[in-house]
């Protein structure tokens, strides 16, 4: 397939300044002078929301069906299970990524 | 700064199996649109974003107009306007790297700055800025060897990109056995749950984190209330 130079890296350019821009937003906004204890009362607890919303878009962003879902499940219930008694990172992230490439590899075909 | 290379690393893992993977995706993609690994390079080393790149692939193909463009990308991107928000003053100290920290900020690195406790001992600066720059590493190498290589991959790698969904719920988890205030994690998930189901999955993001913002502001001024009505 022939590729339009010139348009391609355009295009390229647009998305990556419109990428910076939105994750510079709020230093072009506050950045300058001390924020507000507002703003900083939000930032610092945002996280803990943040965090969930992304938990909620990995187990039901992809689909909200049985099939879809379960294994996403399954292997989230062992995850926080084994963090909670071990408390180690790598241990959780990597037997739980394991189980869920099973799940989905050879039983929820 | 072996020592913090070494912790940048091994806390930065799950990022690296996500990001490989799915960049590889991204490479994969974008060369069977046409557009070979110098491509991948340059795109994954200036916009580094996940959803914002495969838009941009579609663009591409659909040859979408430059404004157009522009309001896509925006709107995909939206969510980041929040993120800074978190390091407004954490980033200010980290000197000449302060552009490249908020320019880095992405879904994950944004979880593990803050969800990693840097040891005593480690220089926080020096760690952060690796944290950041590994991550990215990882993106530019998945979406180049994806361009090169994606093709040839046979073994199944069904779900590996999971590792990120375990980061996040083991973040999750961490947060919960150790901070005291759970309210924000609650509002998150009642906000992120309303919406996925009223808006399914490609539009819930933004609605949630701005009720989450709404909510937090309102948790605020409950609190400052308590702490005058206390003083009284």
């Amino acid at each position: 397939m022939q590729i339009d130079f010139k348009y391609s890296a355009l295009i390229i350019i647009i998305s990556a300044l419109a990428t910076f821009f939105t994750r510079a937003f709020p230093f072009l906004l506050f950045g300058r002078k001390k924020p507000s204890k507002t703003v900083m009362y939000v930032g610092s607890y945002l996280p803990g929301a943040v965090i969930a919303i992304l938990v909620v878009y990995c187990i039901c962003g992809g689909g909200m069906d049985m099939h879809t879902l379960l294994p996403k499940v399954i292997a989230g219930v062992l995850v926080v299970v084994l963090h909670v008694r071990k408390r180690n990172n790598l241990l959780s992230i990597g037997l739980g990524t394991v189980v869920y490439m099973a799940l989905v590899q050879l039983v929820f075909v | 700064m072996r020592k913090e290379l070494k912790f940048a690393f091994l806390n930065t893992i799950p990022v690296m199996l996500g990001y490989l993977f799915m960049g590889m995706a991204f490479g994969l993609l974008f060369e069977n649109a046409g557009y070979n690994f110098i491509w991948s390079f340059f795109t994954s080393v200036s916009v580094y974003a996940g959803s914002g790149q495969f838009l941009l692939v579609d663009m591409l193909q659909k040859h979408t107009g430059f404004m157009a463009a522009l309001v896509l990308m925006l709107s995909v991107q939206c969510r980041h306007i929040f993120y800074g928000l978190t390091f407004i003053e954490d980033f200010k100290k980290m000197g000449k790297a302060y552009p490249y920290m908020i320019f880095s900020l992405t879904d994950e690195t944004y979880s593990l700055l803050w969800g990693t406790k840097i040891p005593e001992g480690l220089n926080e600066k020096r760690t952060k800025f690796l944290i950041a720059l590994l991550d990215h590493s990882y993106w530019i190498v998945g979406c180049t060897l994806g361009a090169v290589i994606g093709s040839l991959i046979t073994f199944d790698v069904t779900g590996v990109d999971y590792a990120m969904t375990a980061l996040f719920i083991v973040i999750f988890t961490e947060q919960w056995l150790t901070g005291k205030n759970h309210i924000p994690a609650l509002i998150g998930a009642a906000a992120g749950m309303a919406f996925m189901v009223l808006l399914g999955g490609d539009k819930f993001l933004l609605p949630s984190l701005a009720v989450s913002v709404g909510g937090l502001l309102i948790e605020q001024k409950i609190e400052e209330k308590g702490e005058k009505d206390d003083a009284n």
